[in-house]
């Protein structure tokens, strides 16, 4: 199962990055072998890495990393309301790091909104949803000029049901980097 | 069949609109554009003038494609009653009318034509000359006459119908104005052009993203729009007839909600360069941008009254969105916001009627979104529809007939209703999603 668990990260890993320049090679453990001992014929097994130690927090890779939050892209937001929960707190304060440290980064946050109503204060209120992330992010580190908040309004809906289920995903923020915009 | 010459002009001119306008061309998207909207009428005037279109006399197809149009447009409007004319007599300018048999059949006014070669004898090109009858008196209401050539026969109908409509209404005729909306099909929004009764639809600009709010200039040559095609909302305007175009609003945040002030030189728009969504002011030509409103909410939607001194505008300060307006005086604002709409906890999309005396809006009841038309005066409020997802609407420049989106079974279609409620259209185009209607101001 770990195996398995382990080859797939891998699987995720290289998939997921395909355009980045490949990381450096990891050295196998040094073997002390001062007293003869069998030798070991076990083949390599990539090892299971614990979050946060393979690579950088702080690297471009780790934008698109599924085990970094900065990954985490989508912020959700109760109806009618343009607070962020305290759940995207962790996540928010990852990107706010991340782009404190990483100054020449710029990001785009795209508010949206559901169908409901006019289409121009939906756009109004898709931009509130950006706005409350981007202020978010600069009290956590980032510099004003880094973000730009924008909105989508209802035009780019991920799901276009009348159920609340479905209004409830449009109720959304999505974060985008330099080069993704 | 006689329409030939309609279709190969407009692919050519739909091609070049989209060459010029830049973003996207396919041979897909002939498919599309060439989806018309087709207009069907749901309700009708409760006391409409019985008219009757004589058949014109002259060139028999030209004539009868001039009479077949001039008859639909008539009947579309809901205001007259056409009278068949079979078995009465075509009505020559040099014949005298059979008064009798037409007031037996029962139309009150009579329209007659002859169409004839120019005089120059130029191929192709023919002189249309129209009498206005009035059966009940038995005299002549006006006279006009139309040159044009065998491929502007829509065109000159609509011209002689505006003619017959504002002889017997007192209103100008809007049948020769062009409306706007947007078309969504799979992946794709084409921002489109047509007459006012659907036909002659052209695709001004395609693109893959999202295209919303346009705006005709109170000259009908540009359109102002919004476009997310660079990730972002951001202002345009669009001149139709070269098919360029000029950014008038790209600031950091979102820019949207154009709106042309009545003399054309300068557009509302809402920005966020500043913190939240806000009415600023810019000239046409995207410099020198002011800030037109003060709050910590939302203010959006902004629209000029027809004499210019007021802007309306959709606003959250007082907790919900309702209408308000500033006193506008040389650009920047001059007043204090006046709240407007009061009922209920959502009105939104403020549209000044053309006398400026009536406003329409969206409102909100019981969980349903309807067009609603206030008298400004009385502040007395009467919602125009039945239908629960009304949004953008949109005057007919003599003021009579509302243009609106709304939705039917889940796909997008355009309605129209007349002021008083009365007379519904519905306009519709297969397979595909219609909103964002803009009707444009009357041809000059």
């Amino acid at each position: 199962m770990r195996a398995l668990l382990s080859i797939s990260v891998l699987a995720l890993l290289l998939t997921g990055c395909g355009s980045q320049p490949p990381a450096p090679e990891q050295q196998p453990a040094i073997v002390e072998g001062r007293v003869p001992s069998a030798i070991q014929t076990q083949p390599v097994t990539p090892v299971e890495i614990k979050s946060g130690e393979a690579f950088d927090p702080m690297s471009m890779a780790a934008l698109k990393d599924p085990r970094s939050q900065l990954s985490k892209r989508n912020v959700l937001f109760d109806y009618d309301s343009y607070i962020v929960k305290d759940e995207y707190q962790a996540l928010l304060a990852a990107h706010g790091k991340f782009l404190a440290a990483n100054s020449r980064m710029k990001m785009l946050i795209q508010g949206n909104a559901d169908d409901r109503g006019s289409r121009e204060h939906n756009l109004a209120l898709g931009q509130k949803r950006a706005d409350a992330v981007k202020k978010s992010l600069t009290l956590l580190g980032a510099s004003d000029d880094q973000i730009e908040s924008v909105s989508l309004g209802e035009e780019k809906s991920a799901c276009s049901e009348a159920t609340e289920a479905c209004w409830a995903q449009n109720r959304r923020s999505d974060i985008l980097y330099t080069g993704e915009f | 069949m006689r329409f030939n010459g309609f279709a190969t002009r407009n692919m050519t001119r739909m091609a070049a609109a989209w060459l010029a306008g830049g973003l996207l061309f396919g041979a897909g998207f002939a498919g599309i554009a060439s989806a018309q909207l087709t207009v069907e009428i749901t309700g009708a005037g409760a006391n409409r003038l019985p008219v009757m279109v004589a058949d014109f006399s002259g060139e028999r197809i030209v004539a009868q494609a001039l009479a077949s149009v001039i008859r639909a447009d008539l009947d579309r409007s809901g205001l007259f009653l056409l009278i068949d004319p079979a078995g009465t007599l075509p009505l020559p300018e040099s014949a005298a009318p059979d008064y009798g048999n037409i007031k037996s059949r029962g139309a009150d006014t009579i329209v007659g034509a002859t169409v004839a070669p120019t005089a120059d004898g130029r191929e192709g090109r023919y002189e249309t000359r129209v009498r206005l009858l009035d059966a009940v008196k038995q005299s002549s209401i006006g006279t006009q006459a139309y040159v044009h050539t065998g491929t502007q026969l829509r065109a000159t109908a609509h011209r002689i119908a505006d003619f017959v409509y504002e002889k017997l209404t007192g209103e100008p005729g809007v049948f020769s104005t062009r409306i706007a909306y947007v078309v969504k099909s799979t992946g794709r929004y084409e921002l489109q052009i047509a007459d006012a009764d659907g036909s002659n639809s052209q695709a001004a600009l395609a693109s893959r993203e999202p295209i919303i709010s346009p705006a005709w200039s109170p000259d009908g040559g540009k359109i102002a729009y919004v476009s997310f095609e660079a990730k972002k909302p951001v202002v345009y305007v669009h001149d139709l007839a070269s098919g360029r175009r000029h950014v008038a609003a790209n600031f950091k945040g979102s820019n949207s909600a154009p709106a042309w002030s009545p003399d054309g030189k300068r557009l509302a728009v809402v920005l966020t360069k500043d913190g939240s969504s806000q009415l600023y002011i810019v000239n046409a030509d995207g410099s020198g941008v002011s800030r037109a409103s003060n709050s910590p909410g939302i203010d959006t939607e902004p629209r000029w009254s027809p004499d210019g001194s007021f802007i309306y505008f959709t606003s959250d300060r007082g907790g919900s969105p309702q209408i308000y307006r500033v006193a506008i005086d040389g650009g920047t604002t001059a007043s204090a916001a006046e709240r407007i709409s009061f009922e209920g906890s959502y009105n939104v999309t403020p549209r000044p009627s053309p006398d400026g005396k009536s406003l329409a809006f969206i409102t909100r009841t019981n969980g349903r979104f309807q067009l609603a038309l206030m008298d400004l005066a009385s502040k007395q409020t009467q919602i125009l529809t039945d239908s629960s997802k009304d949004e953008s609407p949109s005057f007919a420049p003599n003021g009579r007939m509302i243009l609106y989106a709304t939705e039917i079974n889940g796909r997008g279609v355009l309605a129209a209703v007349s002021s008083d409620g009365r007379v519904k259209q519905k306009l519709s185009i297969q397979a595909a999603d219609v909103r964002e209607p803009a009707w444009g101001p009357l041809v000059k």
